[in-house]
């Protein structure tokens, strides 16, 4: 088994580009895929191998082509559509939700919809409030959509390989910090979407995080290490359906949750982890459920005032002080 | 020529300057790390800012895209507010929360700096649906690209507005690209004027390098509207000079087509023609430049030492300030 040091882009590239030889349905579609190389460059040099037909430059009509995406879906292909942001795919969102995640169960069960979205997320470059927003939330609402968030390399890599073996629609987040990250990726196939995985293992606190707020509890856990506080971090991986077993084992050995969310904090996936925890895990507890999420605020373009907005590191270390006391 | 001639030729070769010049000088503070975030320049369109924005009246209104320097410098947008918005501070036109993609201006009627491609159309008819609904003798300029043509708000706001005969002057800067993808690979049918006027709105192909003919025909279809005819339509021809923004690298498009449109550049265009007609001579340019240059370089020092908002403020404008 080699290893190769690869950037999440790359392995998201990786990704399709295997997808793609291995079945002949799999095609890509969205806004300067092709020629361009996609406007964070994921599909740089697939036009050039697959040709325009597999990978297909679409005219700025995100209601159209994710809608397209899912009629292709229900005829037999493995179509993976690209939204360039997620505040583009508001524009979308009718075929979202009143088609791709509803067709199987208003149709009884005879129309499945095997198509995967992918959009980029997250805040953190000045690009104001237009471009900058988690909303991943929002679709971890809806039911008949599973919502996966890659935040390594490896799941990079591996996620959207099962994403297109699911017979169900798949949103994929990819958050804008990202894309430039290295790792060392050993195997290069398929994962599992169902569970979340522990990123670090400690003893005195769960943090519970995803996409581009993994890292950022990361650096809190070394933080605290180095204060003493052992720190857990959860990477949930799959935003819906949420995998509540590793959750509340992590927080039945810690005792202490703490959930690091981008998305706004009212109504937010943060609140329903909270409510999970809460609801099954009470009596395990040493202290209530906390939350580090981002400003209720939309994303303001000022340097200071953005990251005033977005959970910090800082934030998380308080929340967890504040906790253990 | 009359004297008149002469004098809107002069204004809009101020405009156009001053557009230029201070979009050059943003490149350089952008290199500087001074303006971050998107930034999307019309260097080459100018002659659409000068020209469109010249047929509106006070009262009018105007909704623009994320790439709206010109349209918010032409619509009278203080250059000063416009360079400290672009720096993020307190004096910005729009409080620092907006940056170069999201300039207002609530006084002048200028509505953003819609970074979401199509999203002003929609504001534009309700603009256009309240003036009416009042009485008042406005018209709302709409500006948007070519990409803009493809998306589902546009068709719906065309039906909209013709439906409702609202006085709305849909401009459409067609530069041949959305970011990366070409005209003719965005559009079956690439004739957008001819597409407007399916909707049963009168509409205009103008040459969007020539500063006059643009305001000409601005005008004429200011009054056309003003005269109850319902919204028009101008498809502007024209090209971006530079890349899509700053963070395009620009290699979709040929050296050889950006060279043939840079020689129909809208200034020295407009520069020659006045120079010919003794209108424009060298110390005039020269005057025009350094007042321009002046200004600039104000509107550059006092955003530097403009304050920036407090992060205690972080959560105001959210909600109304009730009192
Ligand atoms: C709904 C939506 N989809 C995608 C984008 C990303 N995007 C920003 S500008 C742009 C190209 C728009 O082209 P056009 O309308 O011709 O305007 P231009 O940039 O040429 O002035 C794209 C794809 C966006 N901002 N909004
Ligand atoms: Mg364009």
């Amino acid at each position: 088994m080699t290893t190769v040091r690869t950037t999440y882009r790359e392995a998201l590239r990786e990704a399709m580009r295997s997808a793609m030889r291995e079945d002949e349905r799999v095609f890509l579609m969205g806004e300067d895929v092709g020629r361009y190389g996609g406007c964070y460059a994921v599909s740089l040099g697939l036009l050039e191998e697959f040709g325009p037909d597999r990978i297909r430059d679409t005219p700025l009509s995100e209601s159209a082509f994710v809608g397209a995406g899912i009629g292709a879906a229900i005829a037999g292909m493995r179509p993976i559509v690209e939204i360039m942001t997620v505040n583009f795919s508001l524009l979308a969102l009718d075929q979202i939700l009143n088609n791709a995640a509803t067709l199987l169960h208003m149709s009884g069960g005879q129309i499945a919809v095997p198509l995967v979205i992918r959009m980029t997320t997250g805040a953190g470059r000045q690009l104001a409030a237009q471009h900058s927003h988690s909303l991943e939330g929002w679709y971890a609402h809806i039911p008949g959509l599973r919502v996966i968030s890659p935040a390594t390399v490896a799941d990079a890599r591996g996620m959207l390989a099962t994403a297109l073996a699911d017979p169900d629609p798949v949103i994929m987040f990819e958050h804008n910090s990202l894309y430039s990250v290295e790792g060392e990726l050993s195997d290069g196939g398929p994962v599992d979407i169902d569970t979340a995985a522990v990123r670090r293992p400690g003893t005195d606190v769960t943090l519970i995080s995803y996409g581009g707020t993994v890292a950022k509890a990361l650096d809190a856990a070394g933080e605290l290490a180095d204060a003493g506080i052992s720190a857990e971090v959860i990477d949930l991986r799959t935003l819906r359906p949420l995998d509540e077993r590793t959750l509340l084992e992590s927080v039945g050995r810690t005792h202490r949750a703490v959930v690091v969310d981008e998305g706004w904090r009212s109504g937010s996936l943060a609140a329903e982890i909270a409510a999970r925890i809460a609801e099954q895990a009470f009596y395990q507890l040493d202290a209530p459920v906390a939350r580090v999420c981002a400003a209720e605020v939309p994303v303001p373009y000022a340097a200071q005032l953005e990251q005033a907005a977005l959970p910090q590191v800082a934030d998380i270390v308080a929340a967890v002080r504040a906790m253990v006391g | 020529m009359t004297t008149a001639d002469a004098k809107t030729r002069l204004e809009l070769l101020t405009t156009m300057l001053r557009v230029r010049r201070f979009e050059e000088r943003c490149v350089e503070l952008y290199s500087a790390e001074k303006i971050r975030g998107f930034m999307h320049l019309c260097i080459g369109e100018e002659a659409v800012s000068a020209g469109v924005l010249r047929a509106l009246g006070p009262l009018d209104a105007v909704v623009s895209t994320y790439r709206e320097h010109g349209h918010a410098l032409a619509r009278g947008l203080p250059m000063a507010a416009v360079m400290a918005e672009m720096f993020g501070r307190a004096t910005g036109a729009s409080h620092g929360r907006g940056g170069s993609m999201h300039l207002f201006d609530g006084e002048r009627r200028f509505y953003g700096g819609n970074a979401i491609v199509a999203g002003g159309l929609p504001v534009a008819v309700g603009l256009a649906l309240a003036d009416r609904m009042r009485d008042r003798p406005t018209v709302t300029a709409c500006l948007f690209g070519d990409g803009a043509v493809a998306e589902g708000e546009f068709h719906e706001c065309m039906n909209l507005a013709a439906l409702w005969r609202l006085p709305v002057l849909f401009c459409c800067e067609n530069n041949r690209y959305a970011m990366g993808t070409a005209l003719e690979r965005e559009h079956a049918v690439t004739d957008l004027a001819l597409r407007a006027s399916s909707y049963g709105m009168r509409s205009w192909a103008v040459d969007g390098m020539d500063a006059e003919a643009v305001a000409d025909v601005a005008a004429r279809a200011v009054d056309t509207i003003r005269g109850g005819s319902g919204p028009c339509f101008l498809e502007l021809s024209t090209y971006r000079f530079r890349a899509h923004s700053m963070y395009d690298s620009d290699r979709y498009r040929d050296k050889a087509e950006i060279g043939a449109w840079k020689r129909r550049d809208p200034i020295p265009a407009l520069t020659e023609l006045m120079r010919a007609a003794d209108q424009l001579t060298d110390e005039d340019l020269a005057g025009i430049e350094a007042t321009i240059g002046e200004e600039i370089d104000t509107a550059v020092a006092a955003a530097e030492q403009a304050p920036v908002e407090p992060v205690a403020d972080l959560t105001r404008f959210v909600y109304s300030e009730r009192t």
